[in-house]
């Protein structure tokens, strides 16, 4: 393939790329930019150049050893649950924009601490970056099978490519001063290039595997024929179990604390709740990446033996065999590995430079006043040219140093320098008692250890290709030979300095924390940062501060760098949050820490501090102060919390309450509707017997006949007035439950007998016929009088509604399921449809009974359902019975 | 000319004493047992007084009213409720339909007497 056309086929890639973060940033709000799988992919950005064509290199000459980069990352996904999400609650509440700020802030904004951060990254990732250009370098001469490699720089695709890069990681890295701010369109594109890179792996190991060779069997049997195999699959003792127990570390600490990925996973994080996908799916993704890995490795090795170089068997095998197209798609997906890494950690990088290191250390005098939008300019180009800065420098290291090196060792040397940070990090979330002065002390002897055990060694090694030093150390001591620090030989070179390095800086820096009497600013973030959940409720009154600050000095420094407008509206937003009316003319210590807080995105927590220290005049507090008062805002939680619990409860009560009280008004309005009827059915005969009494009195001239007549009327009425009375009271009763029934066991035939008995003579008299159609003796549990009263009034019921000589009534009962069924049936009018949902209610009274009044009490269905109720039963009206009226009672055998 | 008086109630009972002393002054009584009833004798009829009662089976008091007010031909006619619904709500009502008196139940046949006649003098 010709050059031309490959840088074609670049650029053109790369026009996509930038296409697709454009877009992005115009549609920052869509559900696809802010789903969970766009973070977890942008969290692959960890696989680059190294693990697209590392690993098969290591996997070739050292076996399954390459495995142990992608297990640490595996083995922490779980605990991200806790760490991840409790940094990346941090970093939100401080708006912190990198991991230097995030350290820094932590020690109490401590400047020096950013920096040195910021150096550390710096070390550890420009040799990196510059790998990730050379692997560009190797696989674009091996695309277009150039054979010298010395050429000149203008002559060097990798240089304008590397341009082409910071141009990319410029423009989106800095759409916006606050670099807390996301960014979303870089992100995108990271997580298309991770889906990109996976699949094209993916296709190459198939490719290779399945195609080229038959299935992975296949490659392990042709393999194992091959010498030396065996040291290829297996751990060698528990020496090599050493040094896989501290790779494995290396990458569980570089997962969290490589600037990329501090960048990917906490600062662009969307949403705490999107970390639970990542645990699942990032090891995943890994996992896929790896599959392929090692059949690739012994596949090349079997074809080329070591003719090539092994780290890009998925470009040799695929050329070598006819295929140029899929070599092109396995160098753009490398190509991909390498534009993330180099775009995000540069970017990263840019935001650590300018923020903590050029800004606080010299620059902020440069800020003007009332010139904010200069000023956020200048905070721009600082970042862009930080930007170039580092991808010149790492292709000049590229271009003078690292063409013998290998992708491994230098990612390797990569994690033990950024590993440096671990202590004062992961301890320092933990233990409040961290200090600045043991993180910087133990960074310090971390770095100088790593120097000595694995940089210089491996520097001198490479320019002067004498290993005199690396075998005799300083001044020909042996135990302080380099790669064998007192006597420890069993490790690799890199396994070994991180074990030293890492001890060293742990010791020191728990030494130096207890060592040391905490500065009260510290030991307030610290608290802040442990216990991170007890102070998201706080915010701003967390922060612990005591001077005098006029209110108009800090609206003039963040002016200059958020403008008028904005500076207005943060401090609109603020006050509304604490409700305070006017301005203030003093500063308190919520409004220095939230003005803090604003300038913490464009210029780095450090600097933020130290503009707002030179307009302020703060008191000393003793640590001791600080502390009671931290105690109190806890307490403060503890209680608001308390009271949030017991508001939830009366909240609950009061819903309670309400229920209780509607129901009791429901209740009230049926006892007065109850009243009322009542007094309306009682007022009836009352009417009925004043009027005739009233006549009778005044016409004592009555004729016999008429006397008669009135006083039998009188008669019914008080007879029906005593009816009445004596069945409210009934109903009552068994309404409330106040009556016990009297269970017995009785025969159901011989009570029905007694009832026809009884009402035998009023049907007569009615020419009414009643019949019994089952006389089967059943035995269960009731109260044999309540039966009867049901039995007698649905039977008078039905002889209301029957017409005479015509009329039948019968009764009859079967057996159910743990219970008698009794029907009483007429041949009668039948219920209104629009009754049979009434009829059991008391006082209801059919507009179609054919009676002539005084009849009934408008009691007796009631009193019925209740005494059937009473027996567990239940009452109802057989709806599809069509030929008159069907009542049917069910009562359930009770033991 | 004799007074007419149509007793609208579904108690037998009540409407004996009334029919008795209605009589007793004079009037030709009519009796109805529900509003349907009324209403049927309304068409042939047409009486001073209306002595109505509000609870009766199919048409009620109220639906009684309504008709005989919107019955051109009976706009002479005097209606009272005679009822035992007693609410202050309840006198409203019936006053508002159009009735020309409200008396509860339990009453004085004495009182109720008096009233229609100067009612309807």
């Amino acid at each position: 393939m010709s050059s031309l056309v490959l840088i074609f086929i670049i650029v053109f890639y790369l026009a996509i790329l930038f296409g697709i973060a454009f877009y992005t940033e115009r549609k920052s709000k869509s559900k696809l930019v802010n789903s969970p799988y766009v973070y977890v992919l942008s969290l692959a950005v960890y696989c680059s150049a190294w693990t697209y064509y590392g690993s098969v290199g290591v996997a070739a000459n050292t076996g399954v050893s390459f495995l142990t980069i992608y297990l640490g990352p595996i083995i922490a996904a779980p605990i991200w649950i806790i760490v991840l999400r409790k940094v990346i609650r941090i970093a939100k509440q401080h708006k912190i924009s990198s991991l230097a700020d995030f350290i820094s802030l932590r020690y109490g904004k401590n400047r020096f601490l950013g920096a040195l951060v910021t150096v550390v990254c710096l070390i550890a990732i420009l040799p990196y970056i510059s790998l990730q250009l050379k692997a560009v370098s190797e696989t674009f001469e091996i695309m277009t099978s150039r054979e010298d490699a010395s050429i000149a720089i203008y002559e060097d695709a990798t240089f304008y490519i590397a341009l082409l890069l910071a141009i990319f990681a410029a423009f989106f890295g800095t759409q916006t001063t606050d670099a807390s701010k996301k960014h979303r369109g870089i992100v995108v594109t990271v997580a298309f290039e991770s889906l990109l890179k996976l699949l094209f792996f993916l296709i190459v190991g198939v490719y290779i595997t399945y195609y080229l060779f038959d299935g992975m069997q296949d490659i392990v049997a042709k393999a194992s024929l091959v010498d030396n195999f065996s040291n290829l699959v297996q751990i060698n003792g528990l020496e090599q179990g050493f040094n896989w127990f501290f790779t494995i570390m290396l990458s569980f600490i570089a997962i969290f604390l490589l600037p990329r990925q501090f960048q990917m996973g906490v600062l662009e994080s969307n949403r705490l709740k999107d970390v639970k996908t990542a645990i699942w799916l990032f090891p995943l993704y890994l996992l896929l990446f790896n599959v392929f890995v090692i059949f690739i490795a012994w596949a090349g090795k079997l074809q080329f033996g070591n003719a090539v170089n092994s780290e890009y068997y998925t470009l040799f095998l695929p050329l070598k065999n006819g295929n140029s197209f899929l070599a092109l798609l396995v160098f753009l997906g490398g190509l991909s590995a390498v534009i993330s890494m180099v775009v995000v950690s540069t970017f990263a990088l840019s935001i650590m430079v300018s923020n903590n290191l050029i800004i606080p250390y010299g620059y902020l005098k440069n800020f003007k006043r009332n010139e904010s939008l200069k000023n956020s300019k200048y905070i721009k180009n600082i970042r862009r040219v930080s930007i170039f800065f580092i991808i010149v420098l790492a292709y000049f290291f590229y271009y003078n140093f690292s063409v013998e090196l290998s992708l491994y060792s230098i990612g390797l040397i990569s994690f033990v320098i950024v590993a440096q940070l671990a202590p004062s990090f992961f301890v320092g979330l933990f233990w409040n008692r961290g200090s600045s002065k043991g993180a910087i002390i133990g960074m310090l002897v971390g770095l100088g250890v790593t120097f000595y055990t694995l940089i210089l060694p491996f520097t001198i090694e490479a320019l002067t290709g004498d290993a005199s030093f690396t075998q005799q150390g300083i001044f020909n001591v042996q135990f302080l030979s380099p790669h064998s620090l007192f006597g420890i030989d069993f490790l690799s070179p890199a396994e070994h300095a991180f074990f030293w390095s890492i001890s060293l800086n742990t010791i020191c820096y728990i030494y130096f924390s207890l060592n040391t009497k905490g500065n009260y600013r510290e030991r307030n973030y610290a608290e802040m940062f442990v216990e991170s959940k007890n102070y998201t409720s706080l915010q701003e009154e967390a922060y612990v501060w005591k001077g005098e600050a006029y209110v108009e000095d800090i609206k003039d420094i963040l002016v200059r760098f958020l403008g008028r407008e904005k500076t207005k509206k943060a401090l609109a937003a603020f006050y509304t949050k604490y409700d305070i009316k006017e301005e203030p003319k003093f500063a308190d210590a919520k409004m220095i820490h939230f003005s803090e807080q604003v300038l913490t995105g464009s210029i780095g927590s450090s600097s933020a501090r130290i503009l707002i220290q030179n307009v302020v005049k703060e008191e000393e507090i003793t640590l001791v102060e600080v502390l009671k008062i931290l105690e109190e805002s806890k307490d403060a939680i503890a209680e608001s919390k308390a009271m949030k619990n017991k508001s939830k409860e009366l909240k609950k009560l009061a819903k309670q309450l309400k229920l209780v009280n509607e129901e009791l008004l429901e209740k009230d309005k049926q006892k007065d509707e109850f009243l009322d009827t009542v007094a309306h059915e009682l007022k009836t005969p009352l009417t009925g017997i004043r009027a005739g009494t009233e006549i009778l009195l005044y016409n004592p001239d009555m004729e016999e006949d008429d006397k008669s007549r009135f006083l039998t009327s009188m008669l019914q009425d008080s007879e029906r007035l005593s009816r009445l009375i004596h069945n409210i009271l009934d109903f009552e009763k068994l309404a409330k439950g106040k009556e016990k029934l009297d269970f017995q066991a009785n025969l159901i035939n011989k009570t029905i007998e007694k009832v026809i008995g009884s009402l035998q003579p009023a049907a007569a008299k009615k020419n009414i016929e009643l019949r019994v159609k089952n006389t089967h003796p059943i035995k269960f549990q009731y109260d044999e009088d309540r039966m009867i009263q049901v039995f007698t009034n649905l039977i008078y019921n039905s002889l209301k509604f029957c017409e005479p000589k015509s009329g039948v009534i019968s009764i009859d009962y079967k057996l159910g399921n743990q219970s008698i069924e009794i029907s009483v049936r007429d041949n009668g009018k039948g219920f209104e449809e629009t009754d049979v949902d009434f009829v059991f209610d008391k006082f209801f009274q059919s507009k179609n009974q054919n009676v002539i009044k005084p009849q009934g009490s408008g009691l007796g269905l009631a009193i019925s359902k209740q005494i059937v109720l009473s027996h567990g039963g239940d009452i109802f009206i057989n709806k599809n019975y069509k030929d008159g009226a069907e009542v049917i009672i069910k009562i359930p055998f009770n033991e | 000319m004799s007074k007419k008086i149509l007793i609208v109630d579904d108690e037998p009972n009540i409407v004996m004493s009334l029919e008795y002393a209605f009589k007793k002054q004079n009037y030709e009584v009519f009796i109805a047992r529900d509003g349907q009833e009324a209403l049927n004798i309304l068409e042939s009829e047409i009486p001073n007084v209306v002595l109505l009662d509000i609870m009766m089976p199919k048409v009620d008091g109220y639906q009684t009213i309504t008709q005989i007010k919107n019955n051109p031909q009976l706009t002479d006619v005097k209606v009272v409720f005679l009822t035992a619904k007693s609410k202050a709500a309840d006198v409203e009502k019936g006053l508002s339909l159009g009735a020309d008196k409200y008396l509860t139940k339990p009453f004085s046949i004495r009182k109720v007497v008096n009233e229609i006649n100067q009612l309807i003098e």
